[in-house]
């Protein structure tokens, strides 16, 4: 694999900082709606390249951090359920619930285990086939498709102790719902570079034609953060917000429509429940009738205590992008990545964590 | 079918006895070892250095080592990196019930190359069996003992407002080339592991310059933690630059794909020196001729500012603070 260095390339990212700002003749809000954007943009110094007419917010896209706490305390209440072994991805175990977390459940005893991919989870359940094993299924539609695998992989190989509880989310619905709260004015979202690579640029359409917000598809590196900026800035001055692809060797207007199938085939979309947004109409995928003996949701019902959120803990409002991490309170004081008090410091996806990580030496 | 080690193995009786002469004694034999004391006995005078560590990587043969030669090499590092010369390491060997004893052969002589090379002698030894499930496969702990010249005064904690930082190669390629083989994670890459003894490369750079202040290898943690205990211990602001940081193209590649920084990723063959800029451009000139610092770079310097942190200028040009890694290093999950 080649072509980082050209997308990390300084003089290129400076002539579109540059661009930008020559561009830029009013102040304009974007949301980088992916965690991962957020990262690179803390990372890279994007905002001390780009103008200072250009506000930049972090939005809801980290999976662990979207997570909401009662959904949390159910995986927690599986854990301890005899006979089970809970399989997540790494973040996970560290986020804690309103009364414990994965990792204290297992120093209790629980047999909790990271994997990396959903295809370890079915895995262990092969080779444990006296025990249930499930799968934590989070993320955005960029994990939906490999979980959806996992199940048919399971059904084919007639693997029944695997489950899997659905807490994955949907993009595009969750932007609606922060558009129509209104809590934030935005003017242009960059979009996620890895959902997109699922789902395409059309669900998007929706945010230019019914909200005037502009969008625009970016990648992970610098100079795709730069270049999706200047475009963003670009339909913003000219008043002309509409979808467009800077990420075109990542992303196809029609998206993977393999990928696709396979998540229409296991998953139908229904409610789902998000940190710091509440319930979301539409924005979640839970397991069909077809496959429901794979659904730990149905196989287990756990009563639980109501949830409550960690106090003084502002990750429901970061993950709206209401506030910024440094304006936390608990931020870099109480919380940091070593004793996170909210998912946000935990996850390497997370605003807080991204914050914290890669401070700048003027605001230490 | 390959005969595996058995729990009697570990007993102290005829097998364990037999598990020494015939797996470790013909590889790692010497005078002090060759007597099957209960320790080793050796001269010594002058400045000694003493290090212990313990190896649990998983998988145990990896592209460019295994276990056995990371053992020595760790060991070896941690005595280099207080300009000590290694002399003798001890190594005991925790083994799983069922482990291969082809295998166990394998790692016993990686052993033996590594120590050569590192110019060390194996002189005190223990193995143990577990029952199955009690260890993966194999855990190795060695102790390593060096002499350190008169004069050398290498320590964390003697970086000096103005010194140069120097790196000695590329970063990162021995963690991506273990998360390559990881099961869920697999991904076919040319990239082996930089496992490597630095004693050599040390005692060179010494010959050079009677200057050198710090030496720490980026193991866990990674570059990014390295400078940071610098950094802390010697109470100096250090500044690097993104841009002069060595990286392989299969590393960035990797660190792309995976969402990591290589500045986090771990290292088992690099060193990082501080020393007197006066003497900065004559050490590098030494380490570049060595193998196993031919891509070395100077990457930073030591400043009175922001004492006890670490600053990178990144390549697109703002600076940022690097911090130590918190918790493990996990891929992005979207």
């Amino acid at each position: 694999m080649k072509f980082i260095d050209e997308y990390q390339d300084s003089k290129l990212a400076k002539g579109l900082a540059y661009k930008i700002a020559q561009r830029s003749t009013k102040t304009i809000r974007l949301m980088e709606f992916c965690g991962g954007h957020t990262h690179a943009i803390l990372r890279y110094g994007i905002r001390q390249l780009v103008p200072k007419t250009v506000e930049m917010k972090s939005g809801p896209g980290c999976p662990v951090c979207v997570t909401a706490t009662a959904d949390l305390d159910k995986a927690i209440a599986l854990a301890h359920l005899p006979n089970v072994i809970i399989t997540t991805f790494g973040d996970m175990i560290r986020v804690p619930g309103s009364y414990s977390s994965l990792q204290q459940a297992k120093a209790e005893g629980a047999d909790v285990r990271i994997v990396y991919s959903t295809i370890d989870a079915v895995e262990i359940a092969k080779a444990n086939p006296e025990k249930a094993v499930i799968f934590i299924g989070i993320g955005f539609e960029t994990t939906a498709p490999t979980i959806a695998a996992s199940i048919l992989k399971a059904q084919q190989e007639k693997i029944e102790n695997f489950r899997v509880l659905s807490l994955n989310k949907l993009t595009p619905p969750v932007i609606k719902a922060l558009l129509d709260s209104g809590e934030v004015k935005l003017d242009g979202i960059i979009c996620p570079g890895h959902v997109s690579v699922i789902i395409g640029s059309h669900p998007y359409e929706f945010i230019p034609r019914d909200y005037g917000v502009a969008c625009v598809i970016s990648g992970f590196e610098p100079v795709d953060i730069l270049l999706c900026i200047d475009k963003l800035a670009e339909q913003i001055e000219r008043c002309e917000p509409k979808v467009e692809i800077a990420y075109s060797r990542g992303v196809k207007p029609e998206g993977n429509v393999k990928a696709r199938q396979l998540m229409e085939e296991v998953f139908e979309v229904g409610e789902a429940n998000w940190r710091g947004i509440g319930i979301v109409p539409q924005s979640g995928l839970k397991v069909r009738g077809k496959y429901e003996r794979f659904d730990a949701d149905k196989a287990f019902p756990v009563s639980l205590k109501p949830a409550r959120e960690p106090k003084g803990c502002r990750c429901g409002d970061i993950i709206r992008g209401a506030v910024i991490p440094l304006e936390c309170k608990l931020f870099g004081e109480v919380c940091t990545p070593k004793n996170p008090v909210g998912p946000c410091m935990v996850s390497s996806e997370g605003a807080c964590a991204a914050y914290y990580q890669y401070r700048t030496p003027e605001n230490l | 079918m390959d005969e595996s080690v058995l729990l009697a193995h570990g007993s102290g009786g005829k097998l364990s006895h037999e598990l020494v002469e015939k797996k470790f004694l013909p590889f790692l034999a010497n005078p002090a070892l060759n007597k099957l004391d209960d320790s080793a006995v050796f001269e010594a005078s002058g400045r000694l250095a003493f290090t212990t560590d313990s190896y649990v990587v998983n998988p145990i043969f990896f592209p460019g080592g295994d276990i056995g030669k990371l053992a020595v090499c760790g060991t070896v590092n941690d005595l280099a990196m207080n300009g000590a010369r290694p002399l003798y390491l001890s190594l005991s060997a925790i083994i799983e019930e069922g482990f291969l004893l082809s295998e166990l052969e394998q790692v016993v002589q990686s052993v033996k190359k590594a120590a050569e090379e590192a110019e060390v002698s194996i002189i005190a030894g223990d193995t143990k069996v577990v029952n199955r499930g009690q260890a993966d496969k194999l855990f190795i702990t060695t102790s390593g003992v060096g002499i350190i010249s008169a004069g050398v005064d290498i320590s964390g904690a003697n970086a000096r407002v103005g010194d140069k930082v120097l790196l000695s190669g590329t970063i990162g390629d021995h963690g991506i080339a273990i998360m390559s083989q990881r099961e869920g994670l697999k991904f076919s890459m040319a990239l082996e592991s930089d496992c490597a003894p630095l004693s050599k490369l040390v005692s060179q750079m010494l010959e050079v310059s009677s200057n050198v202040h710090c030496l720490r290898d980026p193991t866990r943690g990674g570059l990014a933690t390295t400078l940071n205990e610098l950094a802390w211990q010697s109470n100096v602001g250090i500044v690097v630059e993104e841009a002069k940081i060595p990286v392989r193209e299969e590393v960035k590649a990797a660190c792309e794909l995976l969402g990591l920084d290589p500045i986090y990723v771990a290292n088992e063959g690099k060193m990082v020196a501080v020393v007197d800029p006066a003497d900065a451009n004559k050490i590098l000139t030494r380490m570049k001729k060595n193998n196993y610092g031919r891509d070395a770079a100077i990457i930073g310097e030591v400043t009175k500012e922001h004492p006890g942190r670490v600053v990178m200028k990144t390549k697109l040009g703002p600076s940022r603070i690097v911090d130590m890694l918190s918790g493990e290093l996990l891929p992005r999950i979207c």
